[in-house]
């Protein structure tokens, strides 16, 4: 079992994302992350989808996501060199004093921003690979994580190939 | 100006449409009052289940894309068994239901159901229709779907005011069919093709394992010619009955569970199996490591999913059947040799025929039989689910494609009345005759209303055994005899037949069945049979679930 990071480009309608979903619950795949937006094709949607799955079963996934007549592409590019990010947003209690001055230094080791502070919390804005995000949120929970959102991974090849369409 | 209704009805004459099967309600009234006026011929069932299974029952008999048509929600819910059964066995319908007004979706309305979401899972593509200018392209592209790559049904819902609003114009229905994501692959890899053919070469103790999609493609004078020239044994699915004629000699009938003996001997001890228009059903498969465990296996689909999915596959094929089994063909020379496989064949079948007790007691095997002789193969045979349809899938003798319809993937009570209903339709020269368990035929009894009402002239022959008769076998053998809930009371189907001004007769003996069966056909409209037979007979052989397909129990063997 490894992680697969599917790029999936589908068509931007109405239900889409509840067949993809739903395609997963039943076959009883395990999405560990998924995100979507619009792209750079009008009319379509590009979804980055994360699985762990072992090689026969990340065949079936993307033979049965094919399936689906909304979904334009589908490509694992787990082994190809990629630019993957991840957002996340953390609410972690920081008392004015030391404990600030130790989460707001650890924000700039990690190269997050903190875009909010009240009185006894500051939320800060990372991005980065999993495992960044991983790092700093190991790090901030001896302070306390108030809330804590991560977008899920999207991902993008390196250099000019693309995940276009063209099934 | 065209309403929507007006727009949906030129959509479906411009598919070809000529019957749709329904039930209508308050949704779906711009709809029915726009039938009123068409050349549609509307057949009103008595129950939206039926809808789905007759609309099921004219594709299988047909070839083409079948129609049905309920209103909101109970209505549109009611399809959903129907619809899982042709998803399950890819056949193409275009399910049509009634929506609450668009500005009420989603507002918990009266007969609201969201049935594109409760479908989803069941149907290969649905529509729910927001505006009326996307309903004749949606019309259209739901048609091409339903038909094209692997067979399927769809489903378009349809808000009652998007049937009402008028929009200008005169055309509506787009000649162009724009869907970027799907396009089915027919042709198969030439690589791959010559791939097979090479290894089929090589092969000693070949066979072929050919399912639905022969038929679906229409693909069986390919596949008989494919068999004859390469002198290769042939054995089908349970949906593959009729792609070559039961009394071909390279012909082993069924295999799998209730499969014939000599069939799954020659599937275990195959060298090659060449897998065509299959999904390695587990109802095949039995145990699936020690199914054709040291064959090659080599798999043509047009679904790519199918493929490896239970099985690893050495030389896998994605296209049509038909065009496959052309390019091959095409390629193949005539094969000599393999003598010692055939006769080792030929001696299985000699040795292990299917049996039964003959005894002059009224045994469904021999009215199975009769009827068999008595249409020569020919005919439409329909079943329901349970021992009805596997001693008719053992003992009617298919000659043809498209001359036995049952569900063989979802398994649905209740589904061959109403499906002989839809083959009826689509066939009406064709004698049709509906093989049913007592248990069965009572999931979908009121459709005697729709028959009576349209006179189609759809025979029904109840084996009837005061039992969920198969529950009743795994009972037997599996539980102990516990027979937990599984024994029915006796019901006078002639006396019900009658009460809707339909003719019957009720036999109990073996010398009355041929004659039984002739007045039947010789009728001029619906005809109910209620033959009482043996009450514990079994359906063998049988493989156990779980075992592997050699290893069955109630043969010469077990």
């Amino acid at each position: 079992m490894k992680a697969h990071t599917l790029s999936v480009l589908v068509e931007n309608r109405a239900g889409v994302l509840s067949r993809v979903a739903g395609l997963f619950s039943r076959r009883g795949f395990n999405i560990e992350s998924l995100a979507v937006g619009t792209c750079e094709e009008p009319g379509s949607s590009r979804m980055t989808i994360v699985v762990e799955s072992d090689d026969s079963q990340i065949e079936q996934v993307q033979k049965q996501l094919n399936k689906l007549i909304d979904v334009i592409k589908v490509s694992d590019i787990t082994e190809n060199e990629i630019v993957e990010r991840e957002l996340a947003l953390i609410k972690v209690n920081a008392e004015p004093g030391s404990s600030r001055a130790e989460v707001m230094q650890i924000a700039s080791i990690f190269r997050a921003q903190i875009v909010d502070v009240g009185s006894k919390t500051v939320v800060l804005e990372a991005t980065g690979d999993t495992n960044k995000i991983n790092a700093l949120e190991k790090l901030l929970r001896q302070y306390g994580i108030k809330e804590l959102v991560r977008t899920g991974k999207i991902a993008v090849l390196r250099g000019s190939k693309t995940v276009q369409s063209s099934k | 100006m065209k309403t929507g209704a007006k727009i949906l009805i030129e959509g479906l004459q411009r598919e070809g449409v000529e019957t749709l099967f329904g039930y209508p309600g308050g949704s779906v009234l711009p709809i029915y009052d726009e039938l009123y006026d068409s050349s549609l011929r509307h057949i009103l069932v008595r129950h939206e289940q039926a809808a789905a299974h007759a609309a099921d029952g004219y594709a299988r008999a047909s070839g083409r894309v079948g129609v049905c048509l309920a209103t909101s929600g109970p209505g549109a819910c009611n399809l959903v068994t129907g619809i899982a059964t042709a998803y399950m066995d890819s056949v193409p319908i275009v399910a049509l239901t009634g929506q609450v007004p668009t500005l009420l979706l989603g507002n918990d309305a009266f007969q609201e159901s969201d049935i594109t979401g409760i479908t989803t899972p069941i149907t290969k593509h649905n529509y729910l229709v927001k505006e009326t200018k996307d309903l004749g392209r949606i019309v259209r592209e739901a048609f091409y779907i339903a038909r094209t790559g692997r067979p399927g049904p769809v489903l378009i819902d349809l808000p009652k005011d998007v049937c009402t609003n008028q929009i200008p114009g005169e055309n509506h229905l787009p000649d162009h069919i724009s869907l970027p994501g799907y396009r089915p692959t027919y042709k198969g890899h030439v690589r791959q093709i010559e791939k097979a053919l090479e290894a089929l070469e090589r092969a000693e103790r070949p066979v072929i394992y050919a399912g639905g999609g022969i038929i679906a493609s229409g693909a069986s004078t390919e596949l008989v010619e494919f068999a004859e020239r390469g002198l290769l044994p042939v054995t089908t699915t349970l949906m593959g009955l009729g792609a070559i004629p039961a009394d071909h000699p390279l012909n082993l009938g069924m295999l799998g569970m209730h499969g014939t003996e000599y069939a799954n001997y020659a599937v275990t001890e195959c060298d090659l199996l060449f897998a065509i228009g299959v999904r390695f059903d587990d109802r095949v498969t039995g145990k699936i490591q020690t199914f054709a465990p040291n064959a090659t296996i080599v798999h043509a689909d047009i679904d790519p999913a199918e493929i490896g999915k239970n099985k690893k596959v050495d030389v896998p094929i994605v296209g049509d059947a038909k065009a496959i089994l052309q390019a091959m063909l095409h390629r193949m020379n005539r094969r000599d040799g393999r003598e010692s496989w055939l006769e080792k064949v030929r001696v299985w079948k000699e040795k292990h025929p299917l049996r039964y007790r003959c005894d002059g007691r009224l045994r469904p095997q021999y009215i199975i039989q009769e009827l068999s002789n008595i249409l020569n193969g020919e005919g439409i045979i329909v079943s329901e689910v349970g021992q009805n349809q596997m001693w008719t899938a053992q003992w009617y003798r298919f000659k043809k494609p498209r001359s036995w319809l049952t569900s063989g993937g979802l398994g649905t009570m209740g589904y061959g009345f109403p499906a002989a209903i839809g083959a009826q339709c689509a066939r009406p020269d064709e004698t049709v005759f509906d093989i049913a368990g007592d248990g069965s035929f009572q999931m979908n009894i009121q459709e005697l209303g729709t028959v009576a009402q349209t006179g189609l002239p759809v025979k029904v022959a109840i084996l009837n055994n005061m039992y969920l008769g198969m529950v009743r076998q795994w009972q037997e053998l599996f539980y102990d005899r516990r027979y937990s809930y599984t024994e029915l009371p006796p019901v006078d189907f002639v006396r019900i037949a009658s009460a809707y001004g339909i003719d019957g007769m009720r036999v109990d003996a073996a010398e009355d069945v041929r004659q039984a069966l002739r007045a039947a056909i010789d009728a001029d409209g619906p005809f109910i049979l209620d033959f009482r037979i043996e009450r514990e007979e079994n359906v063998f052989p049988m493989v156990p679930a779980g075992a592997a397909i050699n290893e069955m129990i109630g043969g010469h063997s077990g």
